[in-house]
């Protein structure tokens, strides 16, 4: 199964479990079922909560949020990701606030969908990974769509936090099978952490969100055959709050997609840094995009975002020196 | 709506116009060639149907003027500058592009020109750029390009106050296609925009047909009055009569039927005229496409 079809299948039972369940987006119904095919089908047999609305990034996010403040639950896709940016201020001043800002604690279940990420050749306002514009908001939870993890699993658990969560999707995961990890390296998944190791001592440890982790999975593989370092590979479901407990290793590198500059992995690396400094053979290594717009032409692009290649060079040089 | 011709109702354009229109057709057809081949990557969004609106702008246009353009932008483009090898090496990223490859179809900038693929958003800063012709005191517009969905935005909105407030030289040009992406008129916007502009107190032109002169001769003395402050919403009534993308059509066969392409209208009127600038725009197009996909990729000196 394709990680599309996963998240689809994951929306369909939740639409058809949660009769307080909306989903609004543009361009949603059947049969065009979203710019990303996600929503596909929903509309069909939901026809009166999957709403497709007009180009009004800002007021769907708000109409969910009204939503969630009567006890409803809502999903918003925003088409790409970027776009959220005009959804800004209702997630930062209203439906992340309203969680406490009142006194007393108000239940808000509201999922922003956001696709992101490059390689697909879209452009620089198409293109953006936007996770690190968004963290450290309190009451806003920040989730990042993987093929290790099943996406029912990890939507039920964005609405049972009762707090604004945004999930973002890598859209070149779209396409990619679920669960498929590369022998000799196997995986497993506790509280929300997918674990990807060898069953010897890894010489470092990769934290990534699940769109990198193809890529972190190719230089783990590359520098297993040709340098004969063994990483594990922990992708966290939940980016924010970032919980994880990093296995002991001398070295830890943060991968990440967005461009440099205010990471979610220099925030990771602070908490690595708090609780595992004196195990560490060196800081944290951060490995993420140039600073740079995402250039449309795909040997332009190439040249900024981050991929196995990269990972592999920056791994082997800590590592080796 | 009908498709039997009467001849009146198409009336002769000029050969100049008519083959600007069909180098932009033939330009559009050949990115979907493109694409289908393999040979482009990325997005695009082709203005099939759409090709007369900027070509009957043009001559309204002066120089000085400022034009803001969306992410079905080919057209406009081509219509202000003609340069389909600079354009076609955006796309595909070689040597000679607009941009660098850079910015890709959806966002060039050049003298007096910018597009980006965000909606909504170049409303606002056409405001600016009035803002300042206004007080350098040349007579030159904004022009800002959107499309019927993008009434969905709320930065529109706020731009068409200051716009009318500050009595800004900014023309809206509305390409109404009565569809966005996949969504029909009806589903995205209530009310008119003629109503829309009047809440603003701004004046609001409908265009119908491609009748170039006749568009030309009833905005003339609009846009003149435009550049002394008085901001104007023309609306073309139009027909996008390709994807919004690539392949991505759904809507169905009754609605398509339906559409009217000012090139099948205009070919059934004028079919000698038609052929033989259509081969010539066809050749050039073909041309342009050679040369460029055998170009080097394109340059960056980086961010
Ligand atoms: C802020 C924003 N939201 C969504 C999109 C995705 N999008 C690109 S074009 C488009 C439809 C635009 O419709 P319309 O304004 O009617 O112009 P048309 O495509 O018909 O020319 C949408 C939703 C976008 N580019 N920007």
């Amino acid at each position: 199964m394709r990680v599309a079809e996963n998240l689809n299948s994951a929306l369909h039972t939740l639409m058809d479990t949660r009769q307080d369940l909306y989903l609004l987006g543009e361009d949603v119904l059947d049969p065009y079922g979203g710019a990303f095919k996600v929503t596909r089908g929903l509309s069909t047999r939901h026809p009166g909560r999957v709403l497709t609305t007009p180009i009004s990034e800002s007021a769907i996010t708000g109409v969910a949020a009204g939503l969630a403040l009567c006890g409803d639950s809502a999903i918003v896709e925003i088409m790409f990701g970027d776009f959220a940016a005009l959804a800004f201020d209702q997630l930062l001043n209203f439906a992340s606030k309203s969680v406490s800002m009142y006194g007393s604690r108000v239940p808000m279940r509201m999922i922003v969908r956001c696709p992101v990420g490059g390689g697909r050749g879209y452009g620089p306002t198409h293109s953006q990974s936007l996770q690190k514009h968004f963290v450290g908001i309190p009451g806003l939870a920040l989730y990042e769509m993987s093929h290790l993890h099943d996406n029912l699993a990890v939507l039920e658990e964005m609405l049972a936090r009762e707090e604004p969560c945004i999930l973002f999707e890598d859209k070149v995961l779209y396409t990619r099978p679920m669960h498929a990890v590369r022998p000799p390296f196997t995986v497993e998944n506790t509280g929300g952490v997918a674990r990807v190791s060898l069953d010897t001592r890894p010489d470092c440890v990769i934290v990534a969100p699940g769109g990198m982790a193809h890529r972190a999975l190719a230089a783990m593989y590359s520098l297993l055959m040709e340098e004969e370092i063994s990483c594990t590979l922990l992708v966290p479901s939940r980016l924010y709050p970032f919980d994880v407990d990093v296995p002991a290793a001398p070295h830890v590198f943060v991968v990440e997609e967005s461009t440099a500059g205010g990471t979610w992995g220099a925030e990771v690396a602070h908490a690595v840094h708090r609780r595992h400094w004196d195990r560490l053979a060196g800081p944290v290594t951060l490995v993420h995009s140039a600073d740079s717009v995402i250039p449309t032409a795909a040997h332009l692009e190439r040249e900024v975002v981050v991929d196995e290649t990269v990972i592999h060079r920056v791994i082997r040089e800590v590592i080796r020196g | 709506m009908t498709t039997t011709l009467d001849r009146a109702l198409v009336p002769k354009l000029d050969d100049a116009d008519l083959t600007l229109m069909l180098e932009i057709r033939a330009f559009e057809l050949k990115l979907l060639d493109l694409f289908s081949q393999g040979l482009l990557n990325g997005t695009t969004h082709t203005c099939l149907g759409q090709e007369y609106v900027p070509v009957a702008l043009r001559p309204l246009l002066t120089p000085g003027d400022h034009v803001f353009s969306n992410h079905r932008g080919h057209g406009h483009y081509l219509a202000r500058f003609g340069d389909l090898e600079g354009l076609l090496a955006e796309i595909m990223g070689r040597e000679g592009a607009v941009c660098a490859g850079v910015g890709g179809s959806q966002h060039i900038r050049r003298d007096g020109y910018l597009s980006t693929g965000v909606q909504g958003e170049s409303l606002p800063v056409a405001a600016g750029v009035a803002l300042h012709l206004a007080r350098a005191g040349s007579g030159a517009l904004a022009l800002v390009y959107i499309g019927d969905g993008t009434f969905g935005e709320g930065a529109v909105y706020e731009a068409l106050n200051i716009i009318a407030l500050w009595r800004l030289p900014v023309l809206v040009v509305v390409e109404n296609n009565g569809i966005a992406q996949s969504t029909p008129i009806a589903a995205n916007l209530a009310g008119t925009i003629a109503g829309r502009a009047a809440a603003f107190g701004i004046g609001h032109h409908l265009v119908e047909g491609f009748d170039l002169p006749a568009i030309r001769t009833a905005l003339e003395p609009l846009i003149a009055r435009v550049r002394q402050g008085e901001p104007l919403i023309a609306e073309f009534a139009t027909h996008r009569i390709g994807p919004h993308s690539k392949g991505d059509d759904t809507r169905p066969p009754e609605v398509l039927s339906e559409l009217r392409d000012w090139r099948a209208l205009y070919a059934a009127a004028h079919p000698e005229q038609s052929e033989r600038l259509d081969q010539a725009a066809r050749a050039r197009v073909e041309a342009v496409a050679a040369d460029v996909i055998a170009r080097p990729p394109s340059r960056w000196a980086g961010p």
